[in-house]
């Protein structure tokens, strides 16, 4: 995740507080999905930006995962996601994400 | 109003894993750690294991990207693979160097005498020895490890001792320092290399290109126009292309696309007969996800310049033709979402012409290779978009569900371009899309890219074009 997103999270933490936070990922690989997960959960594991050794403990979400979609009107969701989560390995993502957070639950 | 053409395309490698220290990510990560560099150096790979590397001969066309054979790659040779293929090269160290000494025109890289030496005899014995004459190597000979002392940047470090550096231009002003003329040097360089190749494997006469639009990544430029460019004129003067004006395009990683189709234009309009459009290749991206190859145990395959060169031009009733009534662009009111991307540069001018997703034959977009950009978790990026291009046609019932990985194979290729933006963004496919076209069965090709202008914070638009390249039924 680069600094400046990690940046903006950042923020929003320090303004909202992180229990009205929740971070909705758009990340297009389990890869990625899950470092970033990382990051804003137990910390940035590339040492690169803001968040670095930091643990906000977030909640976080793939917008690919299941429980998400079925909160989102699902016209809507079509519309905007529906292309991506046939062209993404949804799953897999979702793995990846669902991992990080019960790694978090778990400390 | 003339029909534009696609007369001719090249494409070259530059072998450079001792510039790697000077692309952005590994000299940051030096600069915070001096231990990196025995890192990266410990885990570069020689030319031969880069010439033998199948995604660079396919690069070089001397294989078909969907016949390289199963991945892994960077640790097989691939059978037959020489340095020199039907659309260009793959050109070693030495004589990079040599080339970015002649392209210096200022007199700021020095080499020892035993680099301008090797360099130039080697140079010498190369089929393009005209255009570049080596001979003038001579006054490149100096003393670099005392123009470190003195401030330039080592440019080549060999066990004996420094064996290149590149001064600044000028003191004060940031754009002229050592390390981003190392970047437009290397750029002009290789580019020139392209265009060499170009006008030399299809026989064409320097004097005969009327103007060159440089699609390269570099703005090149001083305190007050810190984007001034032209790199597309100093990489015509290189070639001997003494007719020739030129002018650069900008667009992020998209610029090749824009490029042609301005080029194309140009030549449909009838401002100009021979129109070349030439990208030279990014330094700053040398080594760029370093990390996941050293994290993975894998040579650090970021090691290579990549380069473009293609001549638009009149009606030849043989090259491939340019379909100038159906260019796809992402409009300001397009939108952000992939969907929106790709309706804007695949639908939108399908629809103008009556044609479908399924009536292309190969689809050339982000070409990157994967081996290069899974390992630091990026992903396998030309998968992605062709399988959203396939789910773009399951959408508009052309093709059922259970048929995406078909549609994959068939239409779309594995990704072999080096992580330079914008030589990835479809320009390395133009060489095997011209044969396709010609020699080969294909019909349509359609070429895309896609530029992150938010990266500049200008905007946060993205922008992206595409045309279709069609067979010349005469």
């Amino acid at each position: 995740m680069d600094p400046h997103t990690q940046q903006t999270i950042l923020d929003a933490v320090q303004q909202h507080g992180k229990e009205n936070l929740i971070v909705m990922l758009g990340t297009p690989s389990p890869e990625a999905a899950a470092i970033a997960a990382e990051t804003v959960t137990t910390g940035d594991p590339t040492y690169a930006g803001p968040l670095a050794e930091t643990r906000l403990g977030l909640t976080v979400y793939h917008i690919l995962e299941e429980q998400v979609r079925a909160a989102i009107d699902p016209e809507l969701y079509d519309q905007q996601v529906g292309l991506m989560a046939d062209t993404l390995d949804g799953p897999a993502i979702a793995a990846a994400v669902a991992q990080a957070r019960a790694a978090l639950a778990s400390e | 109003m003339a029909k534009p053409v696609l007369i001719a395309a090249a494409a070259a490698l530059a072998h450079a894993p001792g510039l790697i220290a000077l692309g952005s990510k590994p000299a940051r990560e030096i600069a915070r750690d001096p231990s990196v560099a025995a890192r990266i150096h410990a885990n570069l790979r020689g030319f031969d294991a880069a010439v033998g590397y199948a995604p660079n001969q396919a690069f070089i066309g001397s294989v078909h990207p969907r016949a390289m054979g199963p991945r892994p790659h960077f640790n097989r040779i691939l059978d037959g693979g020489q340095r020199f293929g039907p659309d260009g090269e793959i050109m070693p160290e030495t004589e990079f160097l040599g080339l970015m000494a002649l392209a210096d025109q200022f007199k700021l890289i020095r080499l020892s005498p035993q680099l301008a030496q090797s360099s130039a005899e080697a140079l010498m014995r190369h089929p393009l020895h005209d255009f570049f004459d080596p001979g003038k190597l001579r006054s490149a000979i100096g003393d670099p490890q005392v123009e470190v002392s003195r401030g330039a940047i080592p440019l080549h470090v060999t066990d004996t001792g420094i064996a290149g550096s590149l001064a600044a231009g000028h003191h004060e002003d940031t754009n002229l320092m050592a390390h981003v003329l190392a970047e437009n040097l290397a750029c002009k360089a290789s580019g020139a290399l392209a265009l060499a190749h170009l006008l030399k494997l299809h026989d064409l006469d320097p004097a005969s290109i009327d103007y060159v639009i440089g699609c390269s990544e570099e703005a090149v430029g001083d305190r007050y126009q810190r984007g001034g460019g032209n790199l597309g004129k100093a990489i015509a003067e290189m070639a001997g292309c003494v007719e020739a004006s030129g002018a650069d395009v900008k667009n992020f990683c998209a610029a090749p696309v824009p490029a042609i189709v301005i080029a194309a234009s140009l030549v449909a309009a009838g401002v100009f007969r021979r129109v070349a459009v030439v990208g030279g290749g990014s330094l700053p991206k040398l080594g760029m996800k370093f990390e996941g190859h050293l994290k993975n145990s894998m040579p650090i395959l970021e090691d290579s310049l990549g380069a473009v060169a293609a001549l638009i031009g009149e009606d030849d009733g043989r090259s491939p033709v340019i379909r100038l009534d159906a260019i796809g662009r992402h409009r300001v009111k397009s939108g952000s979402s992939a969907e929106a991307i790709m309706d804007a540069l695949v639908t939108a001018p399908l629809d103008q012409i009556g044609l479908k997703i399924t009536s292309i034959d190969d689809y050339a977009t982000e070409l990157h290779n994967p081996e290069l950009t899974e390992p630091q978790g990026s992903g396998n990026v030309p998968e992605r978009n062709y399988r959203m291009l396939a789910a773009m046609a399951v959408r508009q019932k052309l093709i059922a569900r259970e048929e995406i990985g078909r549609f994959v194979a068939d239409h779309g290729m594995p990704g072999f371009a080096p992580t330079q933006g914008h030589v990835a963004s479809a320009f390395c496919y133009l060489a095997h899309a011209r044969r396709g076209l010609t020699d080969g069965g294909a019909d349509r090709i359609m070429m895309m890219a896609k530029g992150s202008l938010f990266l500049g914070m200008m905007t946060g638009q993205s922008d992206g074009m595409s045309f279709i390249l069609e067979r010349n039924r005469g």
